[in-house]
C-alpha cells in the first residue's frame, strides 16, 4: 500500500491524504493543474517523506481527456505499479451560473461527473490485471439526492456514485478495491467562496484521516464525517411531496 | 468574513472580528479597510492576538514545510505549522523544537511574535535565538526576508513583537537533536524558599529543563512549599528497551463551558493539596515527552472550566531583588484567598533576547491564573503591580489582559525604538490598550 496516485493532488482534501500517506513512507504521483500551488505541495511533501526522491508531480487539465491513457502510463512507470489510486479534483460551480449557461453546465459535468470516471476507468484498465489494487473517488453528499440548491454538482457526483457501484459489481470479485468518499461541506479553497453561515464546516485534516484509515480498513463508501451517512439516509428517504416544501 | 466566536484563550469574548483566512481566500489581506493583526491558533490568553472590530488575518491554515537540512536541523516552514506538527512528525526523527511553551498548540509564527520561552530558557533563551530567519510581508507591498544579517532591525523587532510588525508568512528554525521521545525527570518537593534557590542554583547547572510549581494557598514568609522538575532528554541508552517514541495518550476535551467557574477556593485548595502529596521528596523517573512539556494540552480546550467569564493569567519577571519581591507576591496572593491552580515559577538565564521587546530577561518569572471576579480581581492584580513595579520587573503581553499604560512602558522601555518599525497597518486590541494609539 505505498504507491500512491492523487489526481487533483492541490485539493485540500488530497493534500491532507497525501500528508498522511507521505509521512507513512508512501511514493507519491500528484496529478494536478499546474499551478504554483503544487510546487509548495510538493516540497511540504518531501519534508514530510524525508526525501524528493519518492514523489513525482505530473500536470494536466481535467478535461484532457485523450491524455489520460499517457496519464495512467507515466504514474504506473514513475511508482513501478499501483497500489492505490485517489481521485480528488472538482470544482463547484455557481448553481445558478450553470442553469443560464450551457457550456459552463457542460464543464460542471464533465469537471466533477465524468472526468473522474473516466480517469477511474482508465487507472482500472492498468490495474485490474494485476488483481489488485484501490481505485477510489471523492464523491460529495450532494450526490445523495438532488436539491435546487446545487444539482449540477450533485447529478455530476451521484454519476460517480452509480459509476463506481457498477465498476465495483464487476472488480470487487477480482480483488479490487473500489471506494466512493462522500464528504460533507469541508472547510477548503473549493467552498471558501460560498461560505454558507450556519453550516458548520468540517475540517480537511479530520476528513484525510478518515479517508485514509476507511481504505485501510477495506471500506468501500467513506462518509466523512460519518455522520453524514446517517444524515443522508434521512434525507434520501423524505417523501417528494414534503421535499417539494423544503428549503434544503 | 464577520465573525464574533474568535476568542482568546483567557478572554470569552464575544469580539467582532473581519476575517481573511490567508489559506482559503484568494483576497489580499492589503485591501483590508481596518487594521490588521495576524492570528494563528488563539493560545494568548489575553488581547494581545485580538482586534477587536478590526481585521484579523487568519494563519493556521499556512501550514506546510518548505524545506529541512536532515544536517544542520534547520526547518523552515510556513508560520501556521503549529509546534505541535513539529513534534509530532520530528521526534521520531530525533528532532525536538529548541525552546517550546507549556503548550504546543501554538503557532510558530505566533511563538515567533511573542518570543516564547520554556522550561529550558536557562541554557537556551527564548525561541527568537533559534531563528534563523523569517519572511515577512508588510503593507507597502514588500516582503522582506530577515535574519540578525539582513535587515537585522527589522528582524529583532519582529521577535517578540506581538505581530504589529507585519505579516510572518514563514521561518526558518534550528531543531535540536534528540535521541528519543523521552524525558528524564528528577523531581523533588522543597518546603521553604531559600530551599527552593538552593536546588535551583543545583538544578541549573545540570539539567536542560528546570521549572518548579509552587503552593500559593498556605504558607507565610521564607515557608513557601512546592514542587521542582528537572529534567532531560533521556539517551537511547536511559530508555533501554522502552519505544524509542512512546505512543501519544488519548485526549480528553472539556465538552461545554459550565455556567460558572469550577476553579474556587475548594478546588484550588483540594488541588494544591493533591499535587504537593503526590509528589515525592526526591525521585528519578523517565516520562514520554508529551506530559512532560505539556501536561496541560491532555485535556483539550481546559480554558472552558473558568466558566463564561473567563480568567486571567498574570505573569511577570522580578528583576532587582527577585527573592524579597517574590516572598512579598506569595504573601499578598496567599492573603488575598484568590490562589491559582497553577503556580509556575522559573528563573530566567542570562542569554540575551533576540527581540526589542522580548520578554523573557535576567530575573525571577512566576506565573499564575486566577478566575475572573471581577473588582476583587483587578484589586489584587494592582497590589501585584506595585511589587512588579519596585522590582524593575515586567508583565507578558501573551498573557495579559489589564496591564496599565505605565506598566507596559515601564516593563518594555525600548517601546519607542519599537515603533520605528512598526507597520502603519498593523495593529491589536491589545496595542491600543497600553499605548492608546492605533
Amino acid at each position: 500500500m505505498n504507491r500512491v496516485v492523487i489526481v487533483g493532488a492541490t485539493s485540500r482534501i488530497a493534500e491532507c491524504c497525501a500528508r498522511r500517506w507521505a509521512s507513512k513512507g508512501a511514493r507519491l504521483c500528484l496529478i494536478a493543474r499546474g499551478d504554483e500551488r503544487l510546487d509548495r505541495i510538493r516540497a511540504d511533501l518531501a519534508v514530510r517523506a524525508g526525501g524528493n526522491d519518492g514523489i513525482a508531480t505530473i500536470r494536466f487539465d481535467a478535461l484532457e481527456f485523450q491524455r489520460y491513457a499517457e496519464l495512467v502510463r507515466t504514474a504506473y512507470d514513475f511508482l513501478g505499479g499501483i497500489d492505490i489510486v485517489l481521485i480528488a479534483h472538482g470544482d463547484l460551480l455557481p448553481q445558478a451560473d450553470c442553469e443560464q449557461d450551457l457550456e459552463l453546465l457542460r464543464t460542471s459535468l464533465e469537471v466533477n461527473g465524468t472526468s473522474a470516471v473516466m480517469l477511474a476507468e482508465a487507472f482500472a484498465m492498468r490495474m485490474a490485471p494485476t488483481g489488485r489494487g484501490v481505485i477510489s473517488i471523492i464523491g460529495s453528499v450532494a450526490g445523495d439526492r438532488g436539491r435546487r440548491s446545487n444539482y449540477v454538482y450533485g447529478a455530476a457526483k451521484a454519476l460517480v456514485d452509480r459509476y463506481l457501484e457498477g465498476m465495483r459489481h464487476r472488480l470487487a470479485p477480482h480483488g479490487m478495491q473500489i471506494v466512493l468518499i462522500k464528504p460533507g461541506p469541508t472547510a477548503t479553497p473549493m467552498t471558501a467562496t460560498y461560505g454558507q453561515p450556519g453550516v458548520r464546516l468540517a475540517d480537511p485534516e479530520h476528513v484525510a484521516e478518515l479517508i485514509v484509515h476507511g481504505i485501510e480498513r477495506g471500506r468501500t463508501t467513506i462518509y466523512a464525517p460519518g455522520m453524514w451517512r446517517w444524515i443522508m439516509l434521512v434525507i434520501r428517504h423524505i417523501p417528494e411531496r414534503i421535499f417539494m416544501k423544503l428549503s434544503i | 468574513m464577520l465573525r464574533e466566536n474568535i476568542r482568546s484563550w483567557g478572554l470569552p469574548g464575544p469580539f467582532q472580528h473581519q476575517t481573511i483566512d490567508l489559506a482559503l481566500q484568494a483576497t489580499d489581506w492589503r485591501e483590508s479597510t481596518t487594521s490588521v493583526l495576524a492570528f494563528g491558533n488563539g493560545r494568548s490568553y489575553g488581547d494581545s492576538c485580538l482586534n477587536d472590530r478590526h481585521c484579523l488575518l487568519l494563519a493556521r491554515g499556512l501550514d506546510r514545510y518548505r524545506t529541512f537540512d536532515a544536517e544542520t536541523g534547520i526547518l523552515e516552514c510556513d508560520a501556521g505549522v503549529m509546534l505541535s506538527d513539529i513534534v509530532r512528525d520530528f521526534v521520531p526523527r530525533g528532532w525536538f523544537p529548541p525552546v517550546t511553551p507549556g503548550t504546543r498548540f501554538v503557532t510558530l509564527g505566533g511563538a515567533i511574535a511573542n518570543d516564547v520561552h520554556g522550561k529550558n530558557h536557562h541554557v537556551a533563551g527564548s525561541i527568537g535565538s533559534h531563528i534563523e530567519s523569517l519572511v515577512l510581508e508588510r503593507s507597502d507591498g514588500s516582503a522582506v526576508r530577515c535574519s540578525p544579517h539582513e535587515h537585522d532591525g527589522l528582524f529583532r523587532a519582529t521577535i517578540g513583537g506581538l505581530g504589529l510588525t507585519g505579516l510572518i508568512t514563514a521561518a526558518a528554525i534550528r531543531l535540536r537533536r534528540v535521541e528519543t521521545g523521552w524525558m528524564r525527570v528528577h523531581q523533588q518537593r522543597f518546603e521553604t524558599l531559600d530551599e527552593f534557590f538552593s536546588i535551583n542554583a543545583w538544578a541549573e547547572s545540570r539539567y536542560e529543563y528546570a521549572v518548579s510549581w509552587i503552593d500559593c494557598i498556605t504558607g507565610s514568609g521564607n515557608a513557601r512549599r512546592g514542587v521542582y522538575l528537572a529534567a532531560d532528554h533521556a539517551t537511547a541508552e536511559e530508555i533501554g528497551a522502552r519505544d524509542k517514541v512512546p505512543a501519544a495518550g488519548r485526549t480528553k476535551t472539556v465538552p461545554l463551558t459550565p455556567p460558572f467557574s469550577l476553579v474556587g477556593p475548594l478546588s484550588v485548595r483540594a488541588m494544591n493539596e493533591l499535587y504537593f502529596r503526590q509528589a515525592s521528596v526526591k525521585r528519578e523517573f523517565l516520562q514520554p515527552l508529551l506530559p512532560y512539556f505539556y501536561p496541560l494540552d491532555g485535556v483539550l480546550q481546559w480554558n472552558r472550566i473558568y466558566g463564561p467569564l473567563g480568567f486571567y493569567q498574570y505573569q511577570c519577571v522580578l528583576v532587582r531583588d527577585a527573592a524579597v519581591a517574590l516572598a512579598e507576591m506569595m504573601d499578598v496572593i496567599v492573603r488575598s484567598r484568590q490562589g491559582s491552580f497553577l503556580a509556575v515559577l522559573k528563573q530566567f538565564g542570562t542569554r540575551p533576547a533576540a527581540g526589542i521587546l522580548s520578554f523573557a530577561r535576567p530575573g525571577l518569572t512566576l506565573s499564575l491564573d486566577f478566575p475572573n471576579r471581577g473588582k476583587t480581581t483587578h484589586d489584587l492584580f494592582k497590589a501585584l503591580d506595585a511589587i512588579v513595579l519596585s522590582a524593575g520587573g515586567a508583565l507578558y503581553p501573551a498573557k495579559d489582559a489589564r496591564m496599565s499604560a505605565a506598566m507596559f512602558e515601564a516593563g518594555y522601555p525600548s517601546a519607542g525604538e519599537f515603533c520605528r518599525w512598526k507597520d502603519p497597518r498593523f495593529s491589536s486590541s491589545f496595542w491600543r490598550r497600553v499605548t492608546g494609539t492605533e
